[in-house]
Parts: structure tokens; C-alpha cells; sequence
């Protein structure tokens, strides 16, 4: 666990303009070649409540969210009630003059005399906060004169005089302030060359990189991020992001458009994904490949709908009626984002079935420093054949059970799909002996599955006494609680599934067969990673951490609940 | 050269007599006319009986799920411009089930055409109430009659401004292939109901009910009125009146998104160096 990393909490209310401190400090510590965790909590409301954008950086990685805090900024009152009992010995409050800050050690901030005007407020806080890192403010000045250039010159120069006041006012404080290390990359006039990402937005990435060209969608937090990413970075090449009425539209939208040859993903979160399970089906009847990232909140219903999950595990697994193929991805960082989205689509069109990419709010949200991909060592996925004799069948017995795929329009073949069952040429059939047929021609296609996927990954200990089990999210959390714990005195391990299904036991039973204990970390009540790995290989977990109060995983939280249960 | 036959024939599992058998000859003739290749059409249907329609007629098909037609037959229109895209299904599976679609597309305006077979009942689940039986009209499921009043789909069209909107009777087959050509060729989206008598479940609305009411519009109604369109879309009881209810020319889904000359997104490379740049702008 890096002993080097400051954690920076904004918080203040909706509307107050915390993002924009929280993002453009994020950025300039990116730029200048550090690390960054950011955690994003937030309520359902536009306007007013109790919001953070939590900061944790340093010049060593950093995987997951802490507790403690070192700089609090406080843009209203409640936030200092609400996390003074965080902030660290060192720790220091950074708020208006007017809050009442006890006996805390804080910066109490003139902003009325900083910031000629309330909206200038935020960038006031931002150059006190700059400042009190040692962070240099020429870094600052060209982020900012980049970002507000659209709105002329003179937008500019009142936000980089506003800056300039706050930052050389802090300097004037009779204030020891903790400078952060140096950061351990080569910076260039350019910055770090680095790139700041939320898990949405590298999902889209590898989504453009493998050739996705359709996404239609109905927002829902939080997965929304990632049609508009798709909209952003995708408008010039091509790609058709459009929001149509609801989940159940977008669903078959998309596999209408994946049947006539587009690369099509949808986004939602639960209640939309509830919607699009019936077409997860029809996918699963008409072999057409489709993307979907499903992004977990907690549930049930509507639930805390900007918090987040691993609750809906077993929905992906179980969602759509009949029996079918399909692959659940598990990304557990940014980066793994990207290369599970790209191989999502690679999995849909050879498998053509349906495949999951399973995040949630807290990776969703969740920015962190990454160097830019490599996108020539993730080529575009080979898409279905354009043409084929016109006595061609859609649906044809092959092998192992995936017939080519050709598609309507492009040449004199004809294709037919039916959600019905059908015979080889796509035809509603009542023959029952034809339906076994197909329904076991669509069935062995989950071998193709299973021999092409990601297995689990051992991090920390490789030969440890204790073993923590976790899929997707919490592997950061996990990773840092693993050294906790060997600090602690026993040696810890992780073992982390990026693929949750199809599962491979002997990918995985030798490293759950070793341990001494095995402890199962999820994000939900039920322990459903837990529960399937009993149900396919009968191994039963020693003990579980489970968290589903709406709030991600830390290190502290899980070395906490396994030592009280020993 | 293309002509009804290239359309093929096929056993069906339509009861002897249904409209249906109709409405498909009449596609068959409208597509011939149009001198369309069976691989140049593509049919999406819902379920109920008028959705099987498309494994009766040699094209590429695409029957999905209960009311979601028109949402694939979007997607695909998108997909591959070129396709001519015909959202074929009854009135329960567009109007009921598929409703918030049948809504969505119309303001959508993709240049598809959306066929309903409108026998204002339930076939294949055994004749119960459907969006446009009458009120007060009994049924098994409905024994104290239909209580809610019926859905009128032309007004509802007329009235969202759809670009074209017209009605047949299976009755007259060359009348309903002539609509159908007229709403292929229109560009945008364009509704074409056409009546037809469901002979095992709808002892109202029968053949004879349809042929006594129905009136063909003549030269003297202006389609591109609203008024006039209207008036005639609210036309329902002793008269009937049948043909085009409303025409004018709107910009289609296509046009305003830019995408009329698109090429099929089969045909899609990423442009790797762009999507590149796009990349740094997270830097």
C-alpha cells in the first residue's frame, strides 16, 4: 500500500462546483505524472444534498479508496461536521472564513475577497487547495486557460487572476504545509503524457477500438457516461449513438442493427437491464451478437441510484428465459475496462451470443491516471460475411455449433431470424425432434466460450495462508487489504476473476484448495460469486466480507471484518 | 426481372379465409411492382399470426418478440440504409404491446413502413379484446364487453405528425398493394392499416362489416391537409373512408442526422488515427 499518497476530499452540494475543483486538480496531477484514485459519492439530485469528490494521489500506484482524509475541502458547513472525525493528524481543512471549523487545523478562506463573484468560488478553492500540495501553478493556469478558452479571453483572465489571489494568499499563511513527493515520471512541456479515465469512459474506448458503430440507449445512472462517451469520441468516425424510448427499444434496436451488420452495444443499469432481458433472449435464439455493460447500482428497484453494487451478478447469469450461451466480464480497473470491452466484442461475434461487461457505480465514476493504449494491439473485431450463395441458411448444423454469419442486403443471400424456434434456414418450426437439434446447435457454442477466456489472476502473496477471493471492482481494495494483512501477520493473498461466467474450475481450484483460508469479498448481502463457485465445484468459502451499504470497498474495511471474525 | 412469383408460395398456418392471405398477396404485388429483389427487402415482424407473415414471401426476415417490431426494424434500417425495411405485425402487437414504439417511431421518422393488419382482435391467443376492438364489443376474455374505448391509430398518426398515414381493406387487394408501394417509396415513416376480417374470433368486424362501410377517398381529399387529414382519420362508423390520409414531406431521421448517403456500418473500418486523437483528448 503506497505510504506516500495524500487523499483530498471536496465536498459542499450539488451545483457548488466541487466537480470542476475536484476534476481540474485531478487533471493537473496527472499532467504532472501522479497517480490518482478518485472516488465519486453523490446523491440523486441535481441541486443541494452532501456530494464529495474524493482525490487520493501520490507518485505510487494507488488502487482503491480510504477513509482517512489529509486536505477537506469545504465548501459548505455539513461537511465538516460530516468528516472532521476523518481527517488525519496532518490533516487540514480548507474553508470559507465563515464555518465554523473548531479547533481543527484549517485555512479559513476569504473567498468574498479572492472571488469577486460567488461563481468564481471554485476556482478560488482550487487555488488555495493547489497551493497548500505545493502544486505549480503554471500547470494550473494552461489547464485552465485550455478549458475556459472556448469562453474568450476575458473569462481566462478573470478565472487565472481569481487562481493566482487564492494560491499566493495561502502562501502568505503563517501554514507548515506537507508538500506531495515527487512524482516518479519523466514530465515533459506537454505534461505526463497520461491520461485521466473513468472505467465508462475506457469502456467506450475499447468499445470504438474493437469497431463498436451502434449504441441506442435510455439514460440511467450509472451507466450513462458511456453513450455519451461513445457520442463524443465516436460523432466524426461514424458511429450512430442515438436515445430512443426505452431499455426495451434500445435492446432490439440494437439487435436489429447487429442482425444487418453494425457493432452494437447497449449500456444500462438494473431496472434498465431488467427491461432488455426478453431480448437477451431473442439474442440468445437468433445467435446475434450483442455488447452489453451492465453498470451496478444497488437495488432493489430504483434503490440508491447513484451508489454502488455487485449485486447483479446473478441477474446477468440468470437474465432471459430458455438456455443459452453467454459471457459475463468482470473488469476490476480502468485499464481492464478497456481490454474486457474490446474482447467483449471479439466473444459476441464468435460465440454470437450475448456478453456482459459487469461494473459498477464505483469503477464507473471512478477516474484514475492510465497511459494511452496501445489501439494497434487492439485491432478491429472481424465482423460477420457480406455475402453467400443464395441457397445459404443462417442457422446451419456446423461443429461446433457457430454457422456463418452473413448479412441481410449485401449479397443475394437471404436471411431469415426467428424468435421462434426455427430450422437451420431461420423458419418457424414445430418439429420437435428439429428443436432439439438447435436448441444443442446453440448450446455447444458455450465451449467456445469457455476455451477462449480470461482466467482468474493471483496478486500479492502468490503462495499465501489467506486467500481473498473478489470479482471485478473490489480487486483494488482487495489488493491493498492483502498487504495489510501480511503486515498484520499473515500472509495474504488475492485471487481476482475478471470473467465470472463461464467458469473453468481448473483454472481456479488449485489456488482455493491451497490456502488455509479462503475469504470471498463482494459487494453485495448474498455473496453470489460465492454461492455459484459452491453450486459448479462445491468448494464452500471459510468466510465472507460482504458490503452493501452503497459505498465501495477499502483496505481497512476488509482487514476490519476478517480479523473480527477470527 | 422480378414478379410476384420470385416472391415464392408457401403453406401457412392461417385459418381458411383470414385476411391475411390477402394483405400477402398484395405485398407480394406491391414489391413486384416495385421491382424489388427478394434480397434487397427485409421484413420484421412481432408475434401473433399477421407476424408470420415473413416466412411467406422469399425475403430476408427478421420475426422477434411481441411488440418490438418496429425497434429492430430501426436498428436494421440504420444499420444497412439500402435495405428496403417493412415492419410488418398485427394491431396488437404495434398498437398494444409495441405502443411506446409505435409513438417513438413515428417522431423518429426513419424511412421505414409499418404494415398492421388491423382484424381488431387477438387471433392467435384466441380472440380477446385488442387495442382497436369496438367498446362494449364481447369477447371470452371481455364478456361484459370491451371497456375501454378503441385506440384510433390513424388520428393518433395524423395527429403526431406523420408524414404518411393510410388505411386499406384486405377486400381490395390491388388497392392495398398500391398503399404499400406508395409508403415504400415515400421517404420518412409511413403507416399503412389495413382491415381485414379475423374469421375465428371476430364475429363484428366481419367481411361483409368492412365492405358495407368502407369507402375509397377520391381526388377531392387533399392529404397534405391537416384538417381534411384529420377529419378523415376521426371518419369511423356507418363510413369508413380508405386510401391515403396524409402525405407531406418532412425531413426523415436520416436527413436530419446526417446519414442519408451512409454506407452500411458492415462496411465500418475505424479510422485508427483518429480514434487515436480522440484518445488525448483525455491527456
Amino acid at each position: 500500500m503506497p505510504e506516500t499518497s495524500v487523499n483530498i476530499l471536496v465536498g459542499g452540494e450539488a451545483g457548488q462546483g466541487l466537480v470542476t475543483i475536484g476534476e481540474f486538480m485531478a487533471k493537473a496531477l496527472v499532467r504532472s505524472g501522479y497517480e490518482i484514485h478518485v472516488t465519486q459519492d453523490y446523491m440523486s439530485r441535481v441541486r443541494g444534498g452532501h456530494n464529495t469528490f474524493a482525490i487520493r494521489t501520490g507518485p505510487d500506484p494507488i488502487w482503491a479508496p480510504v477513509e482517512d482524509v489529509d486536505i477537506l475541502v469545504a465548501l459548505d458547513q455539513e461537511t465538516i461536521d460530516l468528516h472532521k472525525s476523518q481527517l488525519t493528524g496532518q490533516g487540514v481543512v480548507i474553508a470559507d472564513e465563515a464555518f465554523d471549523v473548531g479547533d481543527l487545523p484549517a485555512l479559513s478562506v476569504p473567498f468574498k475577497e479572492l472571488a469577486p463573484k460567488p461563481i468564481f468560488r471554485n476556482v478560488a478553492a482550487l487555488g488555495v487547495l493547489a497551493s497548500t500540495i505545493c502544486h505549480d501553478i503554471e500547470d494550473l493556469e494552461q489547464l485552465l486557460t485550455k478549458t475556459f478558452g472556448k469562453k474568450g479571453d476575458e473569462v481566462v483572465e478573470q478565472n487565472l487572476e481569481v487562481l493566482r489571489a487564492a494560491y499566493n494568499w495561502r502562501k502568505e499563511q503563517d501554514f507548515v504545509v506537507e508538500c506531495m513527493p515527487p512524482s516518479l515520471v519523466d514530465v515533459g512541456p506537454e505534461g505526463s503524457g497520461r491520461l485521466m479515465m473513468q472505467g465508462n469512459q475506457a469502456i467506450a474506448l475499447g468499445a470504438l477500438a474493437a469497431g463498436c458503430n451502434f449504441c441506442p440507449f435510455y439514460p440511467m445512472t450509472p451507466s450513462t457516461s458511456i453513450p455519451l462517451a461513445l457520442s463524443a469520441l465516436g460523432r466524426d468516425l461514424g458511429v450512430v449513438v442515438e436515445q430512443v424510448e426505452d431499455e426495451i427499444s434500445a435492446m432490439n434496436m440494437a439487435l436489429g442493427a447487429s442482425f444487418a451488420g453494425a457493432k452494437a452495444m447497449v449500456a444500462t443499469s438494473g431496472g434498465g437491464f431488467a427491461l432488455m432481458c426478453e431480448g437477451v433472449s431473442l439474442a440468445g435464439m437468433t445467435e446475434t451478437p450483442i455488447v452489453i455493460a451492465l453498470i451496478q447500482r444497488p437495488g432493489p428497484a430504483t434503490g440508491l441510484p447513484t451508489r454502488t453494487e455487485q449485486a447483479d451478478l446473478n441477474l446477468a447469469l440468470y437474465a432471459g428465459h430458455g438456455e443459452f450461451p453467454r459471457a459475463i466480464l468482470t473488469p476490476g480497473t480502468v485499464e481492464e475496462c478497456f481490454e474486457l470491452a474490446h474482447k467483449a466484442f471479439d466473444l459476441a461475434e464468435r460465440s454470437q451470443s450475448p456478453v456482459f461487461i459487469l461494473s459498477d457505480q464505483y469503477l464507473a465514476d471512478s477516474y484514475r491516471s492510465v497511459a494511452p493504449f496501445d489501439l494497434n494491439a487492439y485491432p478491429q473485431i472481424e465482423g460477420p460475411l457480406l455475402e453467400a450463395d443464395p441457397y445459404y441458411v443462417r442457422h446451419a448444423l456446423v461443429p461446433n455449433g457457430v454457422s456463418p454469419r452473413v448479412v441481410p442486403g449485401t449479397s443475394k443471400a437471404l436471411v431469415v431470424l426467428d424468435s421462434d424456434e426455427h430450422t437451420p434456414d431461420g423458419h418457424i418450426t414445430e418439429d420437435l425432434d428439429v428443436r432439439i437439434r438447435m436448441n444443442n446447435k446453440r448450446l455447444k457454442k458455450a465451449k467456445v466460450l469457455a476455451r477462449d477466456m480470461f482466467q482468474p489472476v493471483r496478486y500479492e502473496d502468490e503462495d499465501p495462508e489467506r486467500l481473498l477471493v473478489c470479482w471485478g471492482t473490489t480487486l483494488g481494495a482487495a489488493r491493498e487489504a492483502a498487504r495489510l494483512l501480511t503486515s498484520l501477520g499473515e500472509r495474504t493473498g488475492v485471487l481476482h476473476f475478471q470473467q465470472v461466467w463461464p467458469l473453468v474450475p481448473e483454472q481456479f481450484m488449485s489456488a482455493l484448495e491451497g490456502a488455509r483460508e479462503v475469504v470471498f469479498v463482494e459487494g453485495n448481502a448474498t455473496g453470489q460469486l460465492a454461492a455459484l463457485i459452491r453450486q459448479q465445484t462445491g468448494f464452500v468459502a471459510h468466510k465472507q466480507v460482504l458490503r452493501y451499504d452503497g459505498l465501495p470497498f477499502t483496505a481497512r474495511y476488509i482487514a476490519t471484518a476478517v480479523e473480527q471474525s477470527e | 426481372m422480378v414478379s410476384v412469383e420470385t416472391y415464392g408460395e408457401f403453406e401457412t398456418a392461417w385459418c381458411p379465409g383470414c385476411g391475411n392471405f390477402s394483405i400477402n398477396k398484395a405485398m407480394k404485388q406491391a414489391l413486384a411492382g416495385l421491382g424489388l429483389a427478394p434480397s434487397q427487402v427485409l421484413l420484421v415482424s412481432g408475434i401473433g399470426q399477421a407476424a408470420k407473415a415473413p416466412h411467406y414471401l422469399k425475403c430476408n426476415a427478421f420475426n422477434g418478440l411481441h411488440g418490438r417490431a418496429l425497434p429492430v426494424a430501426q436498428g436494421a434500417k440504420l444499420s444497412n440504409p439500402g435495405l428496403t425495411v417493412i415492419a410488418e405485425s398485427g394491431d396488437g402487437c404495434h398498437y398494444g404491446e409495441g405502443g411506446n414504439h409505435f409513438l417513438a417511431a413515428i417522431r423518429r421518422n426513419v424511412n421505414i413502413t409499418c404494415l398492421v393488419h388491423d382484424n381488431q382482435i387477438y387471433g392467435l391467443t384466441k380472440g380477446q379484446a385488442s387495442p382497436t376492438t369496438l367498446q362494449g364489443q364481447k369477447t371470452k376474455a371481455q364478456p361484459m364487453g370491451a371497456t375501454s374505448e378503441a385506440f384510433n391509430p390513424m388520428a393518433t398518426a395524423v395527429a403526431m405528425g406523420c408524414g404518411f398515414v393510410a388505411r386499406g381493406f384486405s377486400g381490395d387487394i390491388d388497392h392495398v398493394a398500391d398503399l404499400l408501394q406508395q409508403a415504400v417509396q415515400y421517404e420518412g415513416f409511413a403507416l399503412v392499416d389495413v382491415f381485414q376480417p379475423c374469421v375465428s374470433f371476430n364475429k363484428v368486424n366481419t367481411f361483409k362489416w368492412y365492405k358495407d362501410r368502407c369507402y375509397k377517398l377520391d381526388e377531392s381529399h387533399d392529404p397534405a391537409d391537416f384538417g381534411q387529414a384529420m377529419a378523415k382519420a376521426l371518419e369511423f362508423g356507418d363510413k369508413i373512408p380508405i386510401g391515403v390520409i396524409r402525405r407531406y414531406d418532412k425531413p426523415t431521421f436520416e436527413q436530419t442526422a446526417g446519414r442519408e448517403d451512409a454506407k452500411p456500418l458492415a462496411y465500418y473500418t475505424v479510422d485508427r488515427d483518429r480514434l487515436a486523437s480522440e484518445m488525448l483528448s483525455f491527456a
